[in-house]
């Protein structure tokens, strides 16, 4: 099934305004989740969510759905992120993931863990919002639907 | 009083879940499973336990529902009503007795919010005492998720991820 764009204009206004607020509300929930709930997972999933929105109003082949096909191009990016730091740390000379041990010059040790948590929050938070869109273009592609017709 | 806001709540899951089993149509229980979700998401809140209400609210009633709704249309409409056959009597008879047996076991948990139960003495208090100093992340549960327990949120990364694959690799048939 390949998805058409929303043919009610009050869906499309309303996605139109309503899109940039939860991308922008995702980013606020992914940077935020030091300080209050929230954190990468959530914030991913948000971002995921926004970009599946722009998707399921303007259908597949809008230009607003484009971004979305383009960050399909990041699966593993996320997890790259993540281990990435853990591999960092271990250059540093510590264990894997030990924040403490990344190589920054005049950063002590717990503003070095704080910054650790944020790049891994990116990190999951790049992996789930990509996962979703994949899940969504996967569960939506036009080949799927033909297959189930013609048997 | 706490009991003039639970219980509404407990009765509105009770109604949305047995809902959702009973209901004929696919596409509504698909709604009253997001709705499910959505108060379940409410009782995390009250409890306390806001990172998990927020997961419960954007992955239950948000994603899931979206996923539940494009399986839904990506499938024959002859698909989406069912026929149950009614339950055996095996199933009557098991399932009240294990809620049953149940109930009693839960009757010996620690008490909600009781600071000498076992998991609240062991390493929690350490990283709620020590976390801020460590790691200046005021959030204790993202300071345990994503540092002390970091090594268990890749793994988590890692399933996503693999879902992910697996769902690309079995759904997408070409192009």
């Amino acid at each position: 099934m390949v998805i058409l764009p929303h043919d009610s204009i009050i869906v499309q206004t309303l996605g139109r305004f309503l899109i940039p607020v939860v991308q922008m509300f995702g980013l606020y929930v992914l940077f935020f989740g030091q300080y209050g709930p929230g954190g990468g997972f959530v914030g991913g999933v948000i971002l995921g969510t926004g970009m599946i929105l722009s998707v399921l109003i303007f259908g597949h082949d809008a230009s607003r759905s484009q971004i979305a096909k383009k960050v399909l191009h990041a699966d593993g990016v996320g997890m790259l992120i993540f281990a990435g730091v853990g591999g960092l740390c271990m250059i540093g000379g510590g264990e894997f993931l030990n924040y403490a041990n990344l190589e920054i010059p005049g950063l002590e040790t717990a503003s070095r863990r704080s910054l650790g948590i944020v790049l891994t929050q990116i990190g999951v938070a790049v992996d789930v919002a990509v996962t979703a869109i994949s899940i969504v273009f996967s569960l939506s592609a036009e080949e799927i639907i033909e297959d189930s017709i013609n048997g | 009083m706490i009991f003039s806001f639970e219980i509404p709540l407990l009765l509105l899951l009770l109604v949305t879940a047995a809902g959702a089993i009973l209901v004929k149509d696919l596409m509504s229980a698909v709604l009253l499973l997001g709705s499910y979700s959505f108060f379940l998401s409410l009782v995390w809140a009250w409890l306390g336990a806001v990172d998990v209400a927020f997961v419960e609210a954007v992955v239950g009633a948000g994603l899931g529902t979206v996923l539940f709704l494009l399986t839904l249309f990506g499938t024959a409409p002859k698909d989406t009503r069912l026929r149950r056959p009614p339950p055996s009597l095996a199933t009557l008879i098991v399932f009240p007795l294990l809620g049953v047996l149940l109930l009693y076991a839960a009757d010996d948990l620690p008490e909600f919010g009781n600071p000498k139960s076992p998991a609240s003495v062991h390493i929690s208090p350490t990283y709620i005492e020590q976390s801020y100093q460590d790691t200046r992340t005021p959030n204790v549960v993202t300071a345990v998720l994503m540092d002390y327990r970091s090594l268990d949120t890749m793994g988590e990364t890692v399933v996503i991820f693999t879902a992910g694959i697996a769902c690309a690799l079995l759904l997408r048939r070409n192009s």
